[in-house]
């Protein structure tokens, strides 16, 4: 698999750490964002920019800036699944994995095995997407939209 | 629906690829589209404010950071209960994220989705006893699937100008694409 590898050895000091549980979101949006959060973390502007710029290259952070609503943005957006056969999984990952529409994708221990998100940027074409992978791969696909979220407060730490 | 024009969408395509790692990020984002830093912030503003963008800070690979036992728990529920028991879960503080999402008859009965990220798989089967002795009679059913591979977490950053591609958190990812969305709305869908 392409893509940004983790590397092999970091270590997080308590700083590092501070970093990773209390910027997991409301960043500022003033002129100078880092130097506020950077006073509040206890460190200057430019260290709190070099960590993070460190927590991307080690690969912990995948990305320093907001989520995004795909719906609010006129997107389409859902989870979906499948029962794919274990001497097919191999192949239907690659697949999805070179899918651009699909933007997780999980393997999980159960009948419906394979979990993925799809995304698309207009509302419209997430049929087409599944209709697609459905046609290629010749197993149903299982859409599972959101119908309601109760919480979203995934903050891990560190 | 935020109405979004062109420009709007090309100022999130630029904050999609991360946030500029300098002093003053916002007025570099806005400057090749020709934007203030003023105008920037407004808009960035009044997305998280309407919820087109929604917490804005560092995107965490759980995985690097040995949050590997992620599982995820559906719960079969009755339709009037169901908020009743969303709100039994989100009350334990190890459960990420609960969805209710459409169940497909005779295939898949589960309707209420909910999320546990854990260091190991021991102790997150614990916090599912839990929550199951927890839910009690508003529960008919639930099963725990465990992830056993992560093929692709919503990876890095794909334009649909140039090539590249998506987590909200995990690795072995970019692959190649022209979907933004794909690449920025991390763990949500």
């Amino acid at each position: 698999m392409t893509g940004k590898r983790v590397r092999e050895t970091f270590s997080l000091d308590d700083i590092d750490r501070r970093i990773i549980n209390g910027l997991q979101g409301g960043f500022p949006i003033c002129a100078r964002p880092f130097a506020r959060a950077a006073k509040t973390l206890g460190i200057g502007e430019q260290e709190l920019i070099e960590r993070i710029g460190r927590l991307e290259e080690w690969g912990i952070a995948s990305r320093f800036g907001p989520l995004y609503n795909a719906e609010a943005m006129g997107g389409g957006v859902t989870l979906a699944a499948m029962a794919v056969p274990e001497l097919r999984i191999a192949e239907i990952a690659r697949l999805l994995n070179e899918t651009p529409e699909v933007a997780h994708n999980y393997l999980r221990d159960f009948d419906l095995n394979m979990w993925f998100v799809v995304l698309t940027e207009r509302a419209e074409d997430l049929e087409g997407v599944l209709a697609r992978l459905e046609a290629t791969t010749g197993l149903p696909i299982y859409p599972f939209p959101k119908e309601r979220s109760y919480f979203l407060e995934l903050k891990l730490e560190a | 629906m935020t109405e979004l024009t062109p420009l709007d969408r090309r100022l999130l395509d630029a904050l999609c690829r991360g946030l500029p790692l300098e002093p003053r990020p916002y007025a570099a984002l806005g400057r090749p589209l020709g934007l203030s830093e003023e105008a920037v912030l407004t808009r960035i503003q009044s997305w998280l404010r309407d919820g087109t963008l929604k917490r804005f800070g560092v995107v965490v690979r759980h995985h690097e950071l040995g949050w590997s036992a992620n599982a995820m728990v559906v719960w079969q529920v009755d339709p009037d209960r169901l908020d009743r028991l969303a709100a039994v879960l989100t009350g334990f503080p190890f459960v990420t994220l609960c969805y209710r999402r459409r169940p497909i008859p005779e295939r898949w009965p589960f309707n209420l989705y909910c999320m546990i990220h854990g260091v190991d798989r021991a102790r997150v089967l614990d916090q599912v006893d839990r929550l199951v002795e927890a839910a009690g009679s508003l529960a008919q059913n639930h099963r725990v699937l465990f992830s056993r591979r992560r093929f692709k977490q919503c990876g890095p950053v794909m334009r649909h100008v140039e090539t590249s591609e998506p987590i909200p958190q995990n690795p072995e990812e970019i692959t190649t694409g022209r979907n933004r969305l794909a690449s920025c709305a991390g763990g949500e869908a």
